[in-house]
């Protein structure tokens, strides 16, 4: 994360206050409150129709908000008029101008632009140099592909220097290659214009991938914000650890809880001690779930090596992806299969179904649900 | 194309419903007084003729003012509900677009009486204005349809894209909504023109004591002697008509390939 | 901000805003005539001066004179056989434009079929006089391949004339519509129906059909309910056998100076159109329905012995009820049975 204040606290460009949006009886934005700060780059990631795309286009202006702030700059956004506001957005479909050519899209917003012909030539030149196409001024815009669209979209919106650039699922229209591509390129533009970025996508891996911190939407409201890592190690409730990555879920009894430990008692693992950090929110004694990565589980191909905490199980399904291979193993102990994945390395053989085999654990991987 | 029996009865049709307009050079053509085979031999006189009747040329002067203003009030009218329907959802949205659409199947002998007993009721004088209202009723519907085309074929995130660039809403129309859909127009307005250009019943009813071209056809159908010149004039509005929706047709093309579509069928 | 800005600013305000030219302009121009014409027909005209009394005189007059009658009935019957004819001739070819022709040649198959449609209306019935006139092109060649010995009186200056000329005039109406929804189709069910063992027949009887049947039902409406007020035709090709209730309204209007009288028939033919249409619209999803829920020889049977109660009301009807009575007994019970219909019979398969 880049700082740009010497406290150490990078002051905010957006600040959404008690957002509230209503489509009639439906509820789309539910009190969201959230900072973005000044050359972040920011994702809303969320499931379809969780308001995402909403917020988005509520901080560009073209929605109004039933209730609450959204400050940009510092600057109350009620009543400003999109054309007016220091944001510009990247369309989902990028809108590109069909009658006009490359060149006159990524110039469009410099009309009024107190600027010589001249400059403003150069201008486009640059922008267009800046996505990597920088000979395709005299195109006419609809001979673009996918990927050329996109980045006359980034060109056109970032030639305005605006303060913050929004993106509305700009990768959702690419193939998977392209979009691979068009990650890293995103990544390395926001780092050199030190613009703040917010994007809105449904993919989680492309938000995993490319922010600095991630606001997870489920029905209009923010249920985690946080940055990757935090988001995939410790999500802050069972619905957000199933949306992030995947997650194995064993049932789990809460035995005792303390204010620096808790132990209970997992499915197919034991008896186990966790950190009190390790649960959000409040534990209870009861029934809970203990969440666990298919990364967390090792399986023990030699298994001469005793380890302090080892399982057994039986492989049920065995997926093979080329680097990894995912196994659905049934734990002793444990009533449903739980998914692992294992690296696929020189010498190392991939299991059989109907094979048993040792699987070795951490307890700092596992999140307990209550 | 496989040449089938499907094939065949498509030329078939198609040359049945040629068939009259086809006669009607021969007869203009034809140097004979009675419209009827069989020939006699060509002759350019009736083509002549129509340049020595002044009543005609009144009848046309007229037509030609009223299809003018109608095919822009029509088209403008148009504009704002094919924006609307493509753009809004708005309550009643459906009743509202099919009663606007009705002329479209309404009878054309109702509208006009309809709108004749209401001048009458009102005592005022019957002329090219209250032509110009029926046809611009009739009208509307044909260009919200060409319209309506031109506006669903544009990505609504174009015009939100100007916005954003900094462009006002009138801006915004000026240098983007207006390119995009002028091919859609330039449709409207020429389909609107040979409408209003051709149509009989209302202006028929409507008319006082100038005519329309085709109000003035009809009185001459009724003298066989005037035949001949009839189909003199009904040859050139045939040419006329199909040069116009030529260009119409050219124009909705060029709009759909701006727009960077495929052609997916003809008007409405 | 108050209600009122507020809910001008909405989406739905907006919309109304942007609406409301032409809207006006058709409530002006097309409802307010309309609702004048509705209430001049239950007014009274002596020769110059218009008696307001509310009186359903003339609708009495306009059910029981059989001049009246027998044109309303024609103008359905012709109505009836132009939609057939051209519906039944069209269906061919919108599905060769659809199926056969080459995608990009389509939209020029389609121009070419819409151009006779916006040529000088006046004129082409005018031509149709003169190719089925005793001496015209259809005799002349008829006679020529040595089909017929005389020329053929049957087709000028009738019914058939007029079925004719206007079958041809609304050709384009019938194309497009039935055009639009073959085209809306997607390719693979036909395909998904092949692969599933049905033959090439059986695959559009169960598929093609019924989806293009919206198509289909748009263009009876289309073509149906102008042809029953058509003025030209009649009066160019018709002959007196083929006067339709346009010319008589005309007549009624101009000619006998009674506006009221006028109206009335105006009214009358339109609310006949409608209810005609409604209820056939309602009787096709009962029988299919029918079809669908108890065989198709019940439904047929069903079909069969109404067509032949309404018969039956028909001829003797007028006899025990008067004709108005008739009529509007008729006419009330469609009604109803319509209603009755589209409340409680879930819309069919075909859309219909």
């Amino acid at each position: 994360m880049r700082d740009t204040s010497d406290t150490g606290r990078p002051q905010a460009i957006v600040t959404l206050q008690d957002v509230e949006k209503y489509y009639g009886e439906y509820h789309a934005l539910r009190g969201i409150s959230a900072e973005i700060r000044q050359g972040e780059f920011f994702s809303l990631l969320g499931p379809s129709g969780c308001g995402k795309t909403t917020l988005l286009r509520a901080i560009a202006g073209f929605e109004d908000i039933s209730s609450g702030t959204i400050r940009l700059d510092g600057r109350d956004m009620e009543g400003v008029a999109p054309n007016r506001r220091p944001t510009n957005l990247v369309f989902q479909s990028y809108a590109i101008f069909p009658h006009l050519t490359v060149s006159q899209n990524v110039g469009f917003g410099l009309r009024k632009a107190k600027m010589s012909p001249e400059d403003k030539r150069r201008a486009v030149g640059e922008a267009l140099e800046m996505v990597g196409l920088g000979d395709f001024g005299a195109r006419a815009a609809h001979a673009l592909s996918g990927g050329q669209r996109q980045r006359v979209a980034l060109a056109r919106a970032l030639i305005l220097k605006p303060r913050v650039l929004l993106l509305d699922e700009p990768l959702s229209a690419l193939d998977k290659k392209m979009r691979q591509v068009m990650q890293v390129e995103l990544i390395k533009l926001q780092r050199e214009v030190g613009i703040t970025f917010i994007l809105v996508t449904h993919d989680q891996e492309e938000a995993l991938v490319m922010s600095d911190r991630i606001a997870v939407m489920f029905e209009g409201g923010i249920a985690q914000l946080d940055d990757p890592e935090t988001l995939y190690r410790r999500p802050a409730s069972r619905r957000v650890a199933e949306f992030i990555g995947m997650m194995n879920f064993l049932p789990a009894q809460v035995t005792g809880t303390g204010p620096e430990r808790i132990e209970a008692e997992v499915a197919g693992l034991g008896r186990v001690t966790l950190d009190a950090g390790q649960c959000p929110g409040e534990a209870r004694p009861g029934a809970a779930a203990v969440g666990l990565r298919p990364e967390s589980l090792t399986i023990l191909f030699d298994s001469g090596v005793a380890h302090d905490r080892e399982v057994r199980g039986t492989v049920a399904e065995v997926t093979y992806y080329g680097d990894m291979t995912y196994y659905d193993i049934a734990l002793d102990g444990a009533p449903d299969t739980v998914s692992v994945s294992a690296r696929n390395m020189p010498g190392r053989r991939v299991l059989e179904r109907g094979e048993t085999t040792a699987l070795a654990w951490d307890p700092r991987a596992l999140s307990l649900f209550c | 194309m496989k040449a089938g029996p499907l094939t065949l009865f498509a030329l078939l049709y198609l040359l049945v419903l040629y068939a009259p307009i086809m006669l009607l050079p021969i007869f203009a053509f034809n140097d004979g007084t009675v419209i009827a085979f069989p020939l006699r031999g060509f002759t350019t006189e009736w083509f002549g003729l129509l340049l020595e009747t002044p009543a005609l040329h009144q009848a046309t002067r007229n037509s030609l003012v009223i299809a003018v203003s109608v095919a822009v009030l029509a088209t403008c009218l148009g504009l704002f509900a094919a924006r609307a329907a493509t753009r809004y959802r708005f309550p009643a949205k459906t009743g509202i677009l099919a009663f606007i659409m009705l002329p479209l199947v309404l009878p054309e002998v109702i509208v006009a009486i309809s709108l004749l007993v209401v001048l009458m009721q009102l005592g005022l004088d019957s002329g090219n204005w209250s032509i110009i209202a029926g046809h611009t009723l009739l009208c509307i519907p044909f260009s919200i349809a060409i319209l309506q085309g031109s506006f669903s074929n544009m990505d609504q995130s174009l015009e939100e894209a100007a916005i954003d660039l900094g462009e006002t809403p009138l801006s915004t129309f000026r240098l983007v909504t207006l390119p995009l859909v002028a091919p859609g127009i330039v449709a409207s307005l020429l389909i609107c023109f040979t409408i209003s250009l051709d149509e009989f019943i209302i202006a028929f009813f409507l008319s006082g004591n100038a005519p329309t071209l085709p109000v003035y056809l009809w009185g001459q159908l009724r003298f066989p002697a005037r035949l001949p010149m009839v189909m003199a004039l009904g040859t050139i509005l045939v040419v006329l008509s199909i040069a116009l929706l030529v260009i119409a047709e050219t124009f909705r093309r060029r709009g759909l390939r701006r727009a960077g579509l495929k052609d997916s069928g003809g008007f409405l | 901000m108050n209600a009122v800005t507020r809910a001008l600013r909405s989406e739905g305000g907006k919309g109304l805003i942007m609406v409301s030219p032409p809207l006006v302009y058709a409530l002006l121009l097309l409802a307010a005539p309309l609702a004048t014409i509705v209430l001049f027909s239950f007014w009274t005209q002596n020769f110059l001066d218009i008696d307001r009394t509310f009186t359903i005189a003339n609708y009495a007059e306009a059910l029981s004179d059989p001049l009246y009658r027998e044109l309303m009935l024609r103008s359905l019957r012709i109505s009836a056989s132009v939609t057939a004819v051209t519906v039944i001739l069209a269906f061919p070819v919108a599905y060769f434009i659809s199926f056969h022709v080459a995608p990009e040649r389509k939209s020029l198959w389609l121009f070419l079929i819409t151009i006779p449609f916006w040529t000088s209306y006046l004129i082409r019935v005018f031509l149709w006089r003169v190719i089925l006139a005793f001496d015209g092109p259809v005799n002349g060649s008829l006679m020529g391949l040595g089909i017929i010995d005389e020329p053929l009186t049957f087709i000028l200056y009738n019914a058939n004339a007029v079925i004719i000329t206007l079958a041809h005039a609304f050709a384009p109406f019938a194309i497009l519509p039935i055009f639009v929804s073959l085209e809306k189709i997607d390719r693979s069910l036909l395909e998904a129906a092949r692969d599933l063992g049905e033959s090439r027949t059986m695959t559009f009887l169960r598929v093609t059909l019924p989806l293009a049947m919206p198509g289909v039902l748009a263009a009876v409406l289309i073509v149906s309910i102008p042809t029953v007020g058509d003025y030209v035709t009649p009066r160019l090709v018709g002959g007196s056998g083929g006067t339709m209730i346009a010319n008589m309204i005309y007549a009624q209007i101009f000619d006998l100076n009674d506006r009221p009288m006028g109206a009335t028939l105006a009214v009358l033919a339109m609310a006949i159109v409608a209810m005609t249409l409604l209820w056939l619209i309602a009787r096709i999803r009962f029988w299919l329905w029918l079809a669908e829920g108890r065989g198709v020889w019940i439904a047929l049977a069903a079909g069969l012995a109404e067509i032949l109660a309404i018969r039956a009301i028909f001829t003797l009807g007028p006899g025990i009820l008067g004709t108005p009575g008739t009529v509007l007994g008729l006419l009330a019970i469609a009604t109803l049975g319509s209603v009755l219909i589209f409340l409680r019979v879930p819309k069919g398969r075909a859309g219909i």
